[in-house]
């Protein structure tokens, strides 16, 4: 590292640094890392396998040799990583007078960062300020702990003045955490009746060269094999899942985690188990879903499902697609020679986690938040709290809320976060927790406002608590709907002349809330996106032509957030399946550093994204809030790819690999006999 | 991404930009709309030690009908050609090939003269020039030259251009108004550097092919006329496609395509046959409509 006047000064001093290099064999595919004599990303290490996981549920076995359909498929799945507009960044201030170290950092969770530079750099918390205001963007990069964010906060300590890095776009492509490196194995069995009995999963899931602190990169690979069929009723599962060590860039947790590999190879399993029973795929998903009315219920991988809609999602689906007019339209275009395909993909996706695994980890990460709420002088309601702000609109989310939870205009709520010096402790934005879990909080922070100010109002006016409400920052009597008080003239009497109030009201104008999901796990979502696409015959290119999602969050807070949360995860999803992918060379030089080499799904390319919602609200809670912020992404790619096959099922040949390479679909439509490329 | 120190020159006048070339020689690199030089700079892959910024130069974007024909300046923005009257007349070929150049903010920076001088294999100008039959008008303190752009392009980023060199603008011949023309490519994603791009210009008789000229970008090292293929498909009636699919079936032995890149030999040669068999197509309906 170097610490220059200016960027341009540090990189002039680092072309000076020559580096004298001893180079060792590059060990970058997964599967050759796991043979027994590749050489050794770590030196002394036995092996390369960093992590394995099995789980058996049932007799697995047995329900192949009983099936009457078995079906298997071998999907791969390459690097990509999140690309955030705004990079990641950090201002780290150490004041050597007070001790205290003051960073200002582009990332999701204040109150972890918080933790572990007090903890990394022996500073006392309470000497550490960590502040994240608006961040452009983080799709879970920004959740880690990155070697450059540590060495400028060290870096000012040694030098006693602030120091700052804000990755170009060439670092972050060479230092963000990648994600989605897989190739999964998996099998179903279908029984007579046409019902899963059976998957069976091998994964495994290219690590990197370290695991990421402090959440671990096997982190995806769990959360891959834990939806996979998540969205069936079936009861017997045999995962496995090996993480294999490479010299490449660490993987971390990256929008909807895991889940697009876990959709892709299930919807892909779902897509042949109904070809090969010659029925539509409609039917067979209909007839082994898990049915609204079985919930709750516990997945063959241990974890709870309840309040899932998957038969009402396809059904809205169809309407929502016109779908018996996309099956002419698709089956007019064939007779004129076009090739196109329409794929639908069903998925459920994991939100609002709960402490159990990281908290059972040792790894120091709040999945609680807390909300207080202060009433100012002028009946505003001031709010700190512990989510984080990172485009996805979170702070509106929040302020609607709790202008309804008290009874105020929403112009009179603002709620403040992302700075530790201020804002109560806990989780950030990860999971999409922030309306599940920050919302819950925010919710009865908010009704403990309202009844102090419905107590105190009813203390002055000599009536009761039940005789009164407050509706848009005015305390009325319920029976005479007459305007009794503002909640300005409220505050401004406790704050200034608290002798007209009765003696002894005590009168609380701060409350707090802190909450989560107590011993609950994760928080099921469910949906289902179709696509339809066209290939371009000359040069094998797909072209997506529209794309459609049914997505269940439960209670819906702002709908405008929620649509374009999904658009832009859809968006992401198309990106994994057509465009992105970090590239190796053989010698495992990293090949995708800008964005000219790193393609990136683009407006022009991009089709309409129909969104339509059912709403069915999570028990659990009293507002209902799911998480919805990747839903978008966990299932777009597998849509594309079911899409895509479709239109190529009837060259014979299929797609199974993401991106999807212009060649390979080519190569599937029967050209080029022999791979030129090898 | 910061680039290295270089010094910085802005001449307002020709003379004073050679002399500043003429000084400097291969240290100097020429600052048009920076489009390619600029993150070149900033990536640290090219370290010139002057930058010779020739915005300042009038006269050098103008756009205007010459004796000799159509006379574009280096300086021209990629929109103002794109959306010039003159070029629609004259060479309307450029306008369809500039619609697929990057996007609307580089269009309105980048020049001609900036893409043509850096011979990018994977350009759509330098196909354009080659199959436009261009002359381009190059300057030094030694004095003006005329090179043919058939002559221009020689290499991977090699081209004509001596060091204290600049191109002062490009003059495409009255003649191409008698042909009809067809530019075409297939990138990953609109506006990124074509897998396979393919300029085309045919007249038409009777509705047989009576002159033709082929010049694809992307596939080899520099653009050129492929004779042999226009040749043979002279004579050819539009609508014959067995003949025509005949000639395109000779693509692969007379394309020398670079290998190594990211899609395969036999892929673009595939998308060069697609771009030819569609482009003999498109100019044949533009003749019926």
């Amino acid at each position: 590292m170097v610490v220059a006047r200016s960027r341009a000064i540090a990189e002039d001093a680092l072309e000076l640094i020559e580096v004298e290099w001893s180079e060792l064999p590059a060990i970058l595919s997964m599967e050759a890392a796991l043979a027994p004599d590749a050489a050794k990303v770590h030196s002394g290490a036995s092996t390369n396998l960093c992590y394995e996981f099995n789980h058996v549920q049932g007799l697995v076995n047995r329900a192949f040799e009983a099936a009457a359909f078995k079906v298997t498929k071998r999907l791969r799945f390459n690097r990509k990583t999140g690309v955030p507009l705004e990079p990641r960044s950090i201002l780290a201030s150490f004041e050597p007078g007070s001790g205290s170290l003051v960073a200002y950092m582009s990332h999701q969770m204040p109150h972890q960062m918080q933790l572990i530079l007090s903890d990394l750099l022996d500073i006392p918390l309470g000497d550490v300020r960590v502040v994240c205001p608006d961040v452009g963007g983080g799709f879970g990069i920004k959740m880690h702990v990155y070697p450059e964010e540590m060495a400028v906060c060290a870096a000012s300590k040694i030098l006693g003045r602030p120091v700052k890095y804000i990755a170009d776009r060439v670092e972050s492509m060479l230092s963000d955490v990648h994600a989605r490196e897989h190739v999964v194995e998996a099998s179903m069995a279908i029984d007579a009746d046409g019902l899963i009995t059976a998957m069976k999963v091998d994964d495994i899931q290219g690590l990197g060269a370290f695991s990421i602190y402090p959440r671990s990169s096997t982190a995806e690979g769990m959360s891959a094999l834990r939806a996979m069929g998540a969205a069936y009723n079936f009861e017997k599962i045999e995962v496995r899942l090996r993480s294999a060590l490479q010299n490449k860039v660490p993987v971390g947790q990256y929008r909807s985690v895991g889940h697009p590999i876990a959709v892709a190879v299930t919807e892909d399993l779902v897509e042949e188990a109904a070809f090969v029973r010659n029925e539509s795929s409609l039917d067979f998903r209909r007839r082994n879903f898990v049915r609204s009315d079985a919930m709750p219920w516990t997945s063959p991988m241990g974890v709870p499902m309840m309040d899932l809609s998957h038969h009402a999602c396809l059904e809205r689906l169809l309407d929502l697609c016109d779908y018996k007019n996309v099956v002419a339209q698709v089956a007019a275009w064939r007779e004129a020679g076009r090739v196109v395909g329409f794929g639908v993909a069903s998925f459920v996706e994991f939100t609002a986690t709960g402490p159990e695994g990281y908290g059972r980890g040792g790894v120091a990460v709040s999945s609680i938040d807390s909300v207080v709420i202060t009433i100012d002088p002028k009946g505003n309601a001031d709010t700190q709290c512990s989510a984080a702000e990172i485009g996805q609109g979170i702070q509106q989310g929040l302020a609607q809320i709790i202008a309804d939870a008290i009874g105020l205009p929403i112009a009179d709520v603002r709620v403040s976060m992302g700075d530790t010096g201020s804002a109560p402790h806990g989780g950030g934005a990860w999971s999409s927790r922030g309306a599940a879990i920050t919302g819950e909080v925010a919710w009865q922070a908010g009704l403990k406002m309202r009844s102090e100010l419905v107590r105190a109002a009813a203390a002055m006016l000599q009536s009761q608590p039940e005789q009164l409400t407050i509706v848009e920052g005015v305390i009325i009597d319920r029976s005479l709907g007459q305007t009794q008080i503002r909640v300005s003239d409220l505050a401004r009497m406790v704050y200034f002349t608290p002798y007209d109030l009765p003696d002894g009201l005590d009168v609380q104008l701060t409350v707090s809330h802190v909450g989560g999901r107590g011993g609950g796990t994760f928080l099921p979502t469910n949906g289902i996106q179709a696509s339809l696409v066209e290939i371009d015959v000359a040069s094998g290119q797909v072209h997506p032509l529209k794309h459609w999602v049914v997505e269940d969050c439960g209670r819906i807070i702002n709908p405008l957030l929620v649509d374009e949360q999904i658009r832009g995860g859809v968006v992401q999803g198309i990106g994994e399946a057509l465009y992105e992918q970090c590239k190796y060379n053989e010698d495992g030089q990293f090949a995708s550093g800008t964005l000219a080499d790193y393609l990136l799904p683009m407006a022009a390319n991009m089709p309409d994204i129909i969104v339509s919602h059912i709403e069915t609200p999570f028990s659990g809670s009293t507002l209902g809030a799911k998480g919805a912020g990747e839903a978008g992404t966990c299932a777009a790619p597998a849509a594309v790819l079911n899409a895509v096959n479709d239109a190529l099922r009837s060259f014979g040949g299929r797609i199974d690999e993401l991106p999807i390479t212009p060649f390979a679909v080519l190569r599937a439509m029967g050209e080029f006999d022999e791979d030129p490329s090898e | 991404m910061k680039p290295a120190r270089v010094d910085y020159m802005r001449p307002r006048s020709l003379e004073a930009a050679l002399q500043l070339l003429t000084t400097h020689g291969p240290d100097a690199a020429i600052l048009g709309g920076g489009q390619s030089l600029i993150p070149m700079l900033n990536l640290r892959v090219a370290a010139p030690s002057i930058l010779v910024d020739i915005n300042a130069i009038a006269g050098m974007n103008e756009i205007v009908n010459g004796v000799s024909g159509l006379q574009i300046g280096a300086v021209a923005r990629h929109n103002d050609v794109l959306r010039s009257p003159l070029v629609a007349d004259c060479a309307p070929l450029l306008a369809q090939a500039l619609k697929h150049v990057a996007h609307e903010a580089i269009r309105n920076r980048g020049t001609l003269g900036g893409s043509l001088a850096l011979a990018d294999p994977a350009a759509e100008l330098p196909a354009c020039m080659v199959c436009l039959e261009a002359n381009i008008v190059i300057v030094s303190s030694r004095g003006e030259r005329v090179v043919e752009a058939s002559d221009f392009f020689q290499g991977i980023y090699e081209t004509a251009l001596e060091p204290d060199e600049l191109i002062l603008r490009v003059e495409i011949p009255a003649s191409n108004r008698e042909w009809r023309c067809h530019f075409d490519e297939r990138a990953r994603r609109h506006g990124d550097f074509a897998m396979a791009g393919l300029a085309l210009m045919m007249k038409l008789e009777g509705g047989a092919i009576v002159g033709c000229k082929i010049v694809y970008a992307g596939l080899e090292a520099f653009p050129r006329r492929l004779v042999n293929i226009e040749d043979a498909l002279l004579g050819i009636k539009l609508g014959d496609d067995e003949r025509i699919d005949a000639v395109i079936e000779c693509l692969g032995a007379s394309l020398d395509i670079l290998d190594g890149g990211e899609y395969p030999v036999q892929y673009r040669l595939r998308l060069a046959g697609h771009l030819l068999r569609n482009g003999i197509g498109a100019v044949g309906r533009s003749v019926m409509t």
